[in-house]
C-alpha cells in the first residue's frame, strides 16, 4: 500500500513512461477490443444502425435455443468428465504410489494432447470408433455392433467421446500443481488427530482444491463451448451447436439476417465470459492456499 | 486398496489415450487392400496442395512468432522495469483470448476490416494475411506473454537494465543484446507452443478464405478416407515435435544454469 503511495509522485512527472506499452495497447485495441466490440454493439443495432433489443429476442426461435442447449450441455458434461477423469489421473500419479517414472511422460503427453485438438483430432477419431473405425471393427468381429448399441461417433456423445482427448488433459496440467500444494503436514495432522482417508479428503483436501477444481472447471467448460474446428471436421455443418451455426452464418448468412449473427456470437461470448470470470476469481482465490 | 484403485485409474486414462493413436495409425496404413503400405502417405506427401498449404501455415507461424515476441518481449519488459501499476490490465488483456471464442474474434475482424471499412485489409491477399497473422498473434498471445513473463521474473530486469546504461547502451541494445538473450528459454518456449497452435489451426484461416494447412486437412477429410488418418498422423507428430523442443530448450537451460 505504501509503495503504492511513494509511486505516485513519481507518475506524476513521468507519464511518458505509459507510452512504452502503447503497441500492445494498440495491438490489443485492433485485434482484439474492437473486433468484439464490434459484435457486441451489432447484436443492440438494426441494419440500419439504431438501437434494438430485437436481435436478441429474436434468438428465441427452437433451432437457436436448441443450439445453445446442446453447445452448453456438451460443454458441462465434457468438463465435468474432463474434471472428474483428469482428477482421478492426477492424483494416482501424485499420491497412489505410482512410479515416479510415469510423472514426467505423463506431462508431456498431456501438453501434446492438450494442444492435439481441432481438424485432426477428429480423423483420429473417425479411424478409430468411425463407422469403419478400428474398435468398431475389432468389436464386430466379437459379435457387439456398436450401432446397434445406439452409439454414433458423428452425434452428441461421440462429440463428448471426442473432446475429452483436449479436455482429460487439460485438467491433469492444472490440477497437478495444485495437488503438489497439498502439504504433507496437513495429511499428517489429520492422521494424528484420528481422521480417516475419507475425512482427510472431504474436510481438508477437497475443501482447499475446490476453488481450483471449480475454476479449471469453468476453464474446461469455456474451452469445449467455443470449439468449432473437431466438431466441424467431424460431423460437417449439420450438427445443431452455437460455434457450427455461427460458422454457418458467417460464410453464408443462415440466418438471413447479420445482425441475427451479431447476437448469437454475442451470446457466446456472455457465456463464456461468465464461465471465465467465475475462473478468474476463483483461481485468485485459491492461490493464497499454494504459496 | 489405494495402489490398485490408482493403477486402474492411470491404466483406464493411457487406454483413452492410446486407443485413438493406434486407430489412426492403423488405418493410415490400410490404403493399399490385404497389407500394409505408406500409400497414403505417398498420395498426402505427392499432393502439391499439402506442400503449399503446408508451407503457407509455416511462414504465417514464422510471422506470428516473430511479430509476438516483437510486441511481447519489450511490453513485458517494460511492465516490470516502469509499469508495475499496468500489470493487471495487461495481464486482463492476455487473458482475454482464452475469454472470447476465436470465432467471435475472427468475426469481428471480417465485419471490421471489411473493403468498405476505413482499414480494408480483407481487400487484398496480402491484407488478409496481416489480418491472420494479427489473428493467430491474439491467439498465442495468452501463452506468450506468461512464457516470457516467467522468464523476466528469473532475472533481476532493473540491475541488468543499470549496469547496460552506465555502460552507455541505448533502450534497443538493452532489449536485443540484454534482455532477449536472458529469456531466450522462455521465448523459444512461447515459439514453438505457437508453431503448435498456428499450423493446424482451421477456424481462422478458413473464415477468411485463405489457403492454410487447417482448411486442407479439414477438406481432404470431407474427401478420402485414407488420407485425413495419415494426415493426423503427420499433425500428431509435428505437435509432439512442438512439445518436445520445448522440453529440450527447457533442460538445456538448466544445464547451462548448473554449469555456472
Amino acid at each position: 500500500m505504501s509503495k503504492f503511495q511513494l509511486r505516485r509522485p513519481a507518475k506524476r512527472r513521468l507519464p511518458l513512461e505509459w507510452l512504452g506499452i502503447l503497441p500492445f495497447v494498440a495491438f490489443a485495441m485492433l485485434f482484439l477490443v474492437l473486433p468484439t466490440m464490434k459484435i457486441v454493439v451489432g447484436a443492440f443495432q438494426t441494419s440500419d444502425g439504431g438501437f434494438t433489443l430485437q436481435n436478441l429476442i429474436d434468438l428465441n426461435t427452437a433451432s437457436i435455443r436448441s443450439a445453445y442447449w446442446t453447445s452448453i450441455k456438451l460443454s458441462l458434461i465434457t468438463a465435468l468428465l474432463g474434471c472428474a477423469v483428469g482428477f482421478a489421473m492426477a492424483s494416482a500419479v501424485v499420491f497412489g504410489g505410482l512410479p515416479k517414472r510415469v510423472r514426467s511422460p505423463l506431462l508431456t503427453f498431456s501438453g501434446v494432447a492438450s494442444n492435439f485438438a481441432g481438424v485432426p483430432l477428429a480423423f483420429a477419431f473417425i479411424a478409430t470408433i468411425g463407422p469403419a473405425g478400428l474398435i468398431t471393427l475389432e468389436l464386430r468381429d466379437l459379435g457387439i455392433n456398436l450401432r446397434a448399441y445406439g452409439f454414433n461417433l458423428l452425434s452428441f456423445w461421440g462429440l463428448v467421446v471426442t473432446y475429452l482427448f483436449f479436455q482429460i488433459p487439460l485438467m491433469i496440467l492444472i490440477i497437478i500443481p495444485a495437488l503438489d500444494g497439498l502439504k504433507r503436514e496437513w495429511r499428517e495432522a489429520a492422521d494424528v488427530l484420528g481422521a480417516t482417508s475419507l475425512q482427510y479428503w472431504r474436510m481438508v483436501a477437497l475443501p482447499i482444491l475446490f476453488p481450483s477444481l471449480l475454476g479449471t472447471f469453468a476453464l474446461l467448460f469455456a474451452n469445449a463451448f467455443g470449439a468449432v474446428a473437431t466438431a466441424f471436421a467431424l460431423t460437417g455443418p449439420q450438427l445443431n451447436i452455437v460455434p457450427i451455426k455461427l460458422f454457418a452464418q458467417i460464410r453464408g448468412d443462415v440466418l438471413g439476417n447479420p445482425n441475427l449473427g451479431y447476437a448469437l456470437a454475442f451470446g457466446m461470448i456472455v457465456i463464456t465470459g461468465l464461465a471465465n470470470v467465475t475462473y478468474i476469481v476463483l483461481r485468485t482465490r485459491s492461490e493464497r492456499w499454494l504459496k | 486398496m489405494t495402489r490398485f484403485l490408482a493403477w486402474t485409474a492411470f491404466l483406464l486414462g493411457v487406454l483413452y489415450f492410446i486407443l485413438p493413436l493406434i486407430g489412426m495409425t492403423e488405418f493410415s496404413l490400410k490404403m493399399r487392400r490385404g497389407e500394409y503400405s505408406f500409400d497414403a502417405y505417398r498420395a498426402v506427401f505427392g499432393d502439391p496442395r499439402f506442400w503449399e498449404t503446408f508451407s503457407y501455415s509455416l511462414t504465417l507461424a514464422a510471422a506470428t512468432i516473430v511479430f509476438g515476441v516483437l510486441l511481447v518481449v519489450p511490453t513485458a519488459y517494460w511492465v516490470r522495469l516502469k509499469l508495475p501499476q499496468a500489470r493487471p490490465i495487461i495481464e486482463f488483456i492476455t487473458l482475454l483470448p482464452l475469454v472470447i471464442p476465436a470465432i467471435v474474434i475472427v468475426f469481428g475482424y471480417i465485419r471490421l476490416y471489411n473493403t468498405s471499412s476505413i482499414l480494408p485489409l480483407t481487400g487484398s491477399a496480402l491484407g488478409t494475411d496481416i489480418l491472420l497473422t494479427m489473428g493467430y498473434a491474439t491467439l498465442a498471445l495468452p501463452y506468450m506473454y506468461r512464457a516470457v513473463d516467467t522468464g523476466l521474473r528469473t532475472i533481476d530486469v532493473a540491475t541488468l537494465t543499470e549496469a547496460a546504461q552506465s555502460l552507455g547502451a541505448g533502450w534497443f541494445t538493452i532489449l536485443a543484446r540484454i534482455i532477449l538473450p536472458n529469456v531466450l528459454v522462455a521465448v523459444l518456449s512461447g515459439a514453438f507452443l505457437t508453431l503448435a497452435i498456428v499450423i493446424g489451426e482451421f477456424t481462422m484461416a478458413a473464415l477468411l478464405n485463405r489457403p492454410a494447412f487447417g482448411p486442407f486437412m479439414q477438406l481432404l477429410g470431407a474427401n478420402r478416407a485414407y488420407e485425413p488418418p495419415a494426415l493426423a498422423v503427420i499433425a500428431f507428430a509435428i505437435t509432439w515435435g512442438c512439445m518436445g523442443l520445448i522440453q529440450l530448450v527447457t533442460r538445456f537451460s538448466k544445464h547451462e544454469r548448473a554449469k555456472v
